[in-house]
């Protein structure tokens, strides 16, 4: 076969994926995760509309241990997609498109996404 | 950016037309809501923070008053319009079929309506006492 010089798109199976790559993917993953996700708050707010015994109901649901862990889920979500978001209206505005301030906001980004899901836990807790 | 900063030409503006049929319309609305959705998400987890373990009738004078039912009402809509415009995004990129796409697309429009009339309507419900 003879050598082309056009750029490849990446193999996704045998390409290892840039941190910033990842990064790009996973804004998808939590907005896809994020919409998916408000139905469990159209389900809460339902059941505060339906009255005290389908709140208390809602309330166990969300409390168990799985729904605990839906719901941290559904923090570390939004804070990943929140700090990104902000990322990507910087990129919007002109700014830090050299590979090293992408590298540099990404690691802000996971950092303060961290800080904020650690944050809210603790707090709340 | 100056407002007098145009990415669309006045005859495309005049159509509408632009490579996704409207030009940057979407863009700047997903953009719109993304920055509006900042201070009203931090307020929601504060907000929700505050009422774990809340029995029935706090959440009721939570709700009741006037501005935690507007502010959780336009939080809940502008994240259904900004979710909306975000999968429509997805949707077009990954599904190639027109009549998938287009039931796809039409489902997910319908669905972002459905969720957002029935949790403003659950908000008004609680707010005005049930
Ligand atoms: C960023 C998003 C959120 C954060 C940081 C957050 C935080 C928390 C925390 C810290 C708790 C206490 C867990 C425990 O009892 O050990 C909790 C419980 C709970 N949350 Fe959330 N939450 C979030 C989103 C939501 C959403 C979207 C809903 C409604 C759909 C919700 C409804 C509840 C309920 C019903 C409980 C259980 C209350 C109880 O045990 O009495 N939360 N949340
Ligand atoms: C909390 C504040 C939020 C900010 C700052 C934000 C920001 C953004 C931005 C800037 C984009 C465009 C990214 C791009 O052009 O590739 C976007 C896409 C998206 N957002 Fe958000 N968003 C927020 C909350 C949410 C919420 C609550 C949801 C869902 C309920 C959501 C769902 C989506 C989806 C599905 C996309 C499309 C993703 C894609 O095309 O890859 N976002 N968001």
């Amino acid at each position: 076969m003879t050598k082309r010089d056009r750029p490849l798109s990446p193999h996704l199976q045998i390409y290892k994926m840039p941190f910033t790559a990842v990064l790009s993917i996973s804004h998808r993953i939590t907005g896809v995760v994020m919409a998916v996700g408000t139905l469990v708050l159209a389900y809460w707010l339902i059941s505060a509309a339906y009255g005290p015994d389908a709140y208390a109901t809602a309330q166990a649901v969300l409390g168990s241990v799985p729904g605990r862990l839906l719901l941290f889920g559904w923090s570390v979500a939004l804070f990943y997609h929140l700090c990104n978001g902000i990322r990507h209206m910087f990129w919007d505005a002109g700014m830090g498109f050299e590979i090293r301030d992408a590298v540099k906001s990404g690691y802000i980004t996971v950092g303060a996404a961290l800080a904020l899901t650690i944050l809210a836990w603790a707090i709340g807790v | 950016m100056g407002s007098d900063v145009k990415l669309r030409s006045a005859l495309g503006r005049a159509r509408g037309l632009g490579s996704a049929r409207e030009g940057v319309g979407h863009f700047y609305a997903q953009r719109a809501t993304a920055i509006g959705m900042i201070p009203l998400s931090l307020w929601f987890v504060i907000s929700v923070i505050g009422l774990t373990h809340a029995d029935y009738a706090t959440l009721l004078d939570w709700v009741g008053q006037p501005l935690n039912a507007t502010l959780l009402s336009l939080t809940v809509l502008t994240a259904m319009y900004h979710a909306q415009l975000g999968v429509e995004v997805v949707i077009a990129d990954y599904v190639h079929g027109e009549t998938l796409k287009f039931t796809l697309l039409t489902a997910s429009t319908m669905a972002a309506f459905l969720l957002g009339a029935a949790m403003v309507v659950s908000i008004l419900k609680v707010a005005v006492g049930v």
